[in-house]
């Protein structure tokens, strides 16, 4: 299992189950013969094996308990590298990228278990480290794109050369540990996942000319060393003790290593830019300032807000960042600095508010981050109801239903005023909406319509014996009808022709509408929803209005 | 024992054991003279404590003395040690812990011993027992089970893995390496602050609770918090990373061909229904009758026939649907045909056990004398030959409602069908005998059962339009005989399990049968002798189809209460295959029993199409 999990291999479903099967149908798991093959010419299946004979030694020599034998045994220890599997299970290195998103999650959740039980502690600490190693590296490259608060953890998307890199983080709490999980197996899985981001990290800190393992620059140093005082000093004696310093807390690294890089980063850019056409141009312009975000503001993180994602956030952004020196080391302001522009609060309410700085609630920063541009802040002010946080990573198509707060905010990146515009946009919305329900309807309507068609052959019938109607309605009743006979015709046709597909196709084709049907009808109990949902908002304020006014 | 306790005044005869021993007795231990030593008499209660506590001003300097039960004042010796040892100092009070530290060995060398004590003579000669110990840690060694300590790896743990990269290397071991997919990104309802719409009313949770862990579309229930700070952990965090690996190294990969196909590419391109008209298209006359189900029908010109399961046969006019006559025969009537030669106006009916040769004197007054002269100017031969059925002369009453011919058959009749020139007719019996199928010759008033064994439960049989071929329905297969050489040419395979009904072009070639699996098949004689096409277009069983004799039309009649009207154009080059196009689904039969329409037929002439149905009524389709 262990070995399957190395080296990647996973089972194949066979073409012909039941040949393979001997020919019962129960499902099994099939591994392909040559993927067993290949598995048992691995050099590190003979490594294990020593491993496996020096478990055994050290248990007969503890219980015999022969302390020097123990320890002889201890110093002979054997390790294995696995970084020829690394290299073999990606040849190149962007397949490396493509395949982090995994790597990541689980060093991110590893690095947030406890030091005790479960598993090593070393483990956890290398994990701990290179995902600060790698967050840094994002900070550095400002490859950050889109973050979503969900409800199950954060998630982050970077783009690493030109990769989309999606990785999850879970809330800073304390774990319950589920029972029915078995750690091993995640353990074996972080074991790769770990080698394979300490190589990832290693090549992309070179990429940028950084030095690996990350060093704190020494100008900025020496900036920190007066601010930070006894407990900063204590920490650079020596390299080691640094460097376990800076595993342990991501903001220290975050500052310095990041500020002397930005300059080297976008003379390349730049000159590519020039070259290039116009409309690359354009999205690379918008890049450029989707990257530069947050340049030149400065903000300062309150102490129950969570600071690790923010500032990584923030910092990703070209913001600069600080905090209560007692919450974590590497606060580079205080909060009464007067050039602070944004303070992230998450309280109801503010006690002193210093004049020339906007309080705002964090959610803030991360909807600015989605929507590419800073966005009004009077929606986020402490206290107030926050707008909904809304995923960045839908894109909608046609369609699908699409809330009205995503319009307004596409209203708002295409530079139209929102405030005035986006009633209407919802208006028109719904109006939007409502035609896509008649035309539903009308579909729906073209099943009946030739049971209706032949009641009304019978009621003309019926009619025509008797007296005649109003003419007036007569003729408008008629101007429908050939449109509407039109249609019956061409629905008909299609009707008919449906009739004379072939079975796999008229299977084909019945899914396939079957899925549209659903995904329309879904968009339209979200639209109705909405829409209930708002009206019992409007008369919610009616009433009160009309409560103050008595 | 306290100091201050004098030696002749211990009570304590007992020694040093647990005191809890005697804890439930009145003495403790005995005296030289043998007698008990009481402990001394303890009946303070709480409020005599406290008055003691109150009281007595050394209340807080006496203890108990464990090992007498007695209580003793502390002196303020004792006090003082009690409280020196409470703060962690010596007890004796004289003691100075700081005392300066005298170094007695120095770093400087001596020129005399600090001892006196001469030199050991072990420290003289090698140790037997360490040289045991270096011997068997070299045996071991020369033997191979202790390895020499291992030299640091000084390597960096991390290095360029990917500095000589060969951008057109692919995967070692597969070519076909299928990379695991990602997993799903988040939309809105993930969101700790989704849109109102995405929250789950009442509802939907108790239908999402109700459901089985593995079919709901989330895994989560969205909720919505009013700040980030009220977010909680996600209690299912750990769980889901490992179904991820699992998933991972356990479930087989495969890749999925998506079908990305326009579905309205899939509609074959067929001809419009507009441009193959005429057809039948609306419902002109709707003919109804209280009582009965319409089991059959049958239509020349202007008349047609209805057989009832009343027993009764209705003749009515087509132009206007008056009931012309009604002939009452007595029994459910199972098939009515008319007799296709224009000459002879004759119907057979089929009744319980009898085939009934019916002149209707409908119409054309010399056409129906015609034929009842016809018919009388049999004459009987001399010999009798042997007949598997009786040709019974109606009486006299029966011949005056047009009865002409009787035929007795020994078992109930189900169908019976005329042969295009008019003069023979066959009957379909229900039995397993080899006598199922009987043809007959009105003018000769004789019959004969051509197949010596059956071949399994006849379903229906019909002459050929031209060639003297008969076609015979089985429940799964159409045998085609020729007659003249009284020999099988054709086995048709119907690929359905009950064939219910068979009609067969006017052209010859081409057969359709209907079949109780609610399937039609279409033959090519010429192409092969399975169906060329198999129709599935209605929802219930098959209970009749029929040719159009000279349009390209073709309709089927089932127990969904629709009639299916279909363009059925067959080309006389044999090189092309004929073409099958629905034209009309006409509704207007009402289901009674479960049943729909049990009969269609064709207007000789016209486009037009009845239909009789379960709910007693008779339609026209124009």
């Amino acid at each position: 299992r262990r070995l399957c999990i190395l080296k990647g291999i996973y089972p194949h479903e066979p073409k012909h189950k039941k040949k393979v099967n001997k020919g019962s149908t129960a499902p099994r798991t099939f591994y392909l013969l040559k993927d067993i093959k290949f598995l048992l010419h691995e050099p590190i299946v003979n490594k294990f094996r020593e491993y496996k004979v020096f478990v055994r030694k050290l248990r007969k020599a503890y219980g015999k308990s022969e302390w020097s034998t123990v320890e002889r045994l201890k110093e002979n220890k054997p390790t294995y590298k696995l970084d020829h599997i690394v290299k073999e299970r990606y040849p190149t290195f962007i397949d490396a990228l493509r395949d982090l998103d995994d790597a990541l999650s689980m060093c991110f959740l590893f690095s947030t278990f406890p030091r005790t039980g479960k598993c090593h502690v070393q483990t956890i600490q290398l994990c701990r480290r290179l995902a600060v190693e790698f967050q840094n590296y994002v900070i550095a490259s400002r490859s950050l794109r889109k973050v979503f608060l969900s409800i199950k953890g954060i998630y982050y998307q970077a783009e690493v050369l030109g990769q989309p890199v999606t990785w999850i983080t879970p809330y800073a709490f304390a774990h319950d540990h589920p029972t029915d999980v078995d750690y091993r197996v995640m353990a074996t899985f972080t074991e790769f996942y770990t080698t394979l981001l300490g190589f990832v990290n290693f090549r992309l800190y070179h990429s940028l000319n950084l030095l690996y393992p990350p060093k704190i620059d020494s100008q900025a140093d020496a900036e920190l060393k007066p601010m930070e005082g006894k407990e900063y000093a204590m920490d650079s004696e020596s390299y080691l003790e640094r460097l376990s310093a800076l595993s342990s807390s991501l903001a220290r690294v975050v500052a310095p290593t990041h500020e002397d890089e930005v300059e080297m980063d976008e003379f390349p850019v730049e000159g590519e830019t020039a070259e290039q056409m116009d409309a690359k141009k354009k999205e690379q312009e918008a890049l450029e300032k989707h990257k530069k975000l947050f340049e030149g503001l400065r903000f300062f993180l309150n102490r129950e807000v969570p600071r690790e994602p923010l500032a990584f956030v923030i910092r990703s952004f070209g913001g600069q960042v600080s905090w209560d020196k007692s919450l974590c080391i590497g606060a580079t302001y205080d909060a009464s600095d007067p050039s602070i522009t944004h303070h992230i609060i998450d309280r109801p309410r503010v006690e002193q508010q210093v004049v020339g700085r906007y309080y705002l609630q964090p959610q803030w920063v991360f909807d600015s981050v989605n929507a590419k541009l800073c966005l009004p802040v009077a929606d986020y002010f402490p206290g107030v109801l926050l707008p909904p946080h809304l995923s960045p990573f839908v894109t909608e198509q046609e369609g699908d239903y699409v809330p009205p707060e995503k319009l307004k905010l596409l209203a708002l990146q295409r530079g139209e005023n929102p405030d005035e515009e986006s009633e209407e946009e919802e208006e028109e919305e719904e109006e939007e909406e409502d035609d896509n329900d008649k035309e539903e309807e009308e579909e729906d309507e073209s099943e009946k319509e030739e049971e209706m068609k032949l009641k009304k052959m019978e009621e003309q019938k019926t009619q025509s014996n008797r007296a005649l109607p109003v003419k007036v309605t007569a003729g408008k009743v008629r101007v429908e009808d050939k449109q509407r006979l039109e249609q019956e015709q061409q629905s008909e046709e299609k009707r008919l022709a449906i009739m004379m597909m072939k079975k796999r196709e008229k299977y084909l084709y019945k899914k396939i509408m079957f899925g549209k049907k659903r995904k329309v009808r879904e968009a339209n109990k979200l639209a109705a929803k909405r829409k209930a949902h708002d009206t019992a908002l409007r008369e919610e304020k009616k009433k009160s209005k009309k409560a103050q006014r008595a | 024992p306290l100091p201050s306790v004098p030696l002749q005044d211990i009570r304590n005869t007992v020694g040093n054991i647990p005191m809890e021993w005697y804890q439930d007795f009145p003495h403790i231990g005995y005296n030289l003279d043998g007698r008990k030593i009481y402990k001394p008499i303890r009946n303070k209660d709480e409020l005599d404590m406290f008055l003691e506590k109150m009281e007595n001003p050394d209340y807080w300097r006496t203890v108990q003395d464990r090992m007498t039960g007695a209580d003793v004042r502390l002196t303020d010796e004792q006090v003082e040690l009690v409280q020196r040892l409470q703060k962690g100092q010596f007890g004796d009070v004289n003691f100075d812990p700081y005392e300066p530290a005298v170094d007695f060995f120095t770093h400087e060398v001596m020129i005399h011993p600090v001892t006196n004590r001469p030199a050991d003579k072990r420290s003289f000669i090698p140790s037997l027992v360490e040289k045991e110990k270096v011997s068997k840690l070299v045996h071991a060694i020369k033997m191979g089970w202790i390895k020499p300590r291992k030299p640091k790896d000084d390597t960096p743990a991390y290095y360029d893995l990917w500095a000589h990269e060969d951008p057109n290397s692919i995967l070692g071991r597969h070519k076909m390496h299928v990379p695991a997919p990602k997993l799903r990104l988040p939309g809105h309802e993930e969101s700790y602050n989704p849109p109102p719409e995405y929250l789950l009313s009442e509802e939907e949770r108790l239908a999402w609770e109700q459901q089985e862990p593995a079919e709901r579309r989330l895994n989560f229930v969205p909720q919505q918090h009013r700040c980030l700070r009220a977010v909680p952990a996600y209690p299912r965090f750990i769980h889901e990373r490992f179904e991820r690996c699992l998933d991972l190294y356990l479930c087989p990969r495969q890749r999925k061909m998506r079908v990305n196909v326009d579905p309205e590419d899939l509609i074959p391109k067929l001809p419009k229904p507009r441009d193959l008209q005429p057809f039948p298209t609306t419902q002109a006359l709707v003919r109804g009758w209280q009582r009965g189900n319409f089991r059959c029908q049958g239509v020349t010109g202007c008349q047609g026939i209805a057989g009832s399961d009343d027993g009764t046969v209705r003749f009515w006019e087509v132009s206007t649907a008056r009931c012309m006559r009604t002939l009452p025969v007595g029994a459910v009537v199972k098939s009515v045909a008319w007799n296709p030669n224009p000459t002879l106006c004759l119907v057979a009916v089929a009744v319980e056990q009898s085939v009934l040769l019916v002149n209707p004197c409908l119409g054309d007054k010399l056409l129906y004398g015609a034929t009842d002269q016809l018919l009388e100017s049999y004459v009987p031969p001399e010999e009798e030959r042997v007949q598997p059925v009786q040709w019974v002369p109606p009486s006299a009453e029966e011949h005056g409602k047009g009865i002409r011919l009787i035929v007795q058959h020994s078992k109930p009749v189900k169908q019976v069908t005329w042969h295009g020139k008019g003069d023979y007719f066959a009957s379909v019996v229900s039995d397993t005998s080899s006598r199922q199928v009987l043809i007959h010759q009105s003018s000769k008033r004789w019959s004969q059962a051509p197949f010596q064994r059956s071949k399994g439960l006849v379903q229906c049989v019909s002459f050929h339009p031209t060639r003297p071929f008969f076609f015979v329905a089985t429940q799964r297969y159409v045998r085609v005989y020729n007659l003249l050489k009284q020999e099988l040419t054709k086995k048709l395979m119907s690929n359905c399990k009950w064939v219910s009904s068979m009609a067969i072009h006017p052209g010859g070639d081409n057969v359709i049968c209907g079949s109780y699996d609610s399937k039609l098949a279409w033959f090519d004689l010429d192409l092969s002798t399975r169906p060329y096409q198999l129709l599935r277009h209605h929802r219930r069983a098959l209970r009749s189809v029929a040719f159009h004799r000279h349009y390209p039309l073709f309709a089927s009649g089932s127990d969904d209460g629709t009639v299916i009207v279909c363009h059925g154009m067959v080309y006389n080059d044999l090189l092309q295959n004929p073409l099958l196009v629905p034209v009309k689904v006409l509704k207007g039969h009402v289901l009674t029993l479960d049943l729909g329409v049990l009969d269609v037929l064709f207007h000789p002439t016209q486009p037009w199409v009845f239909s009789s149905g379960a709910d007693g009524t008779v339609r026209l389709y124009t």
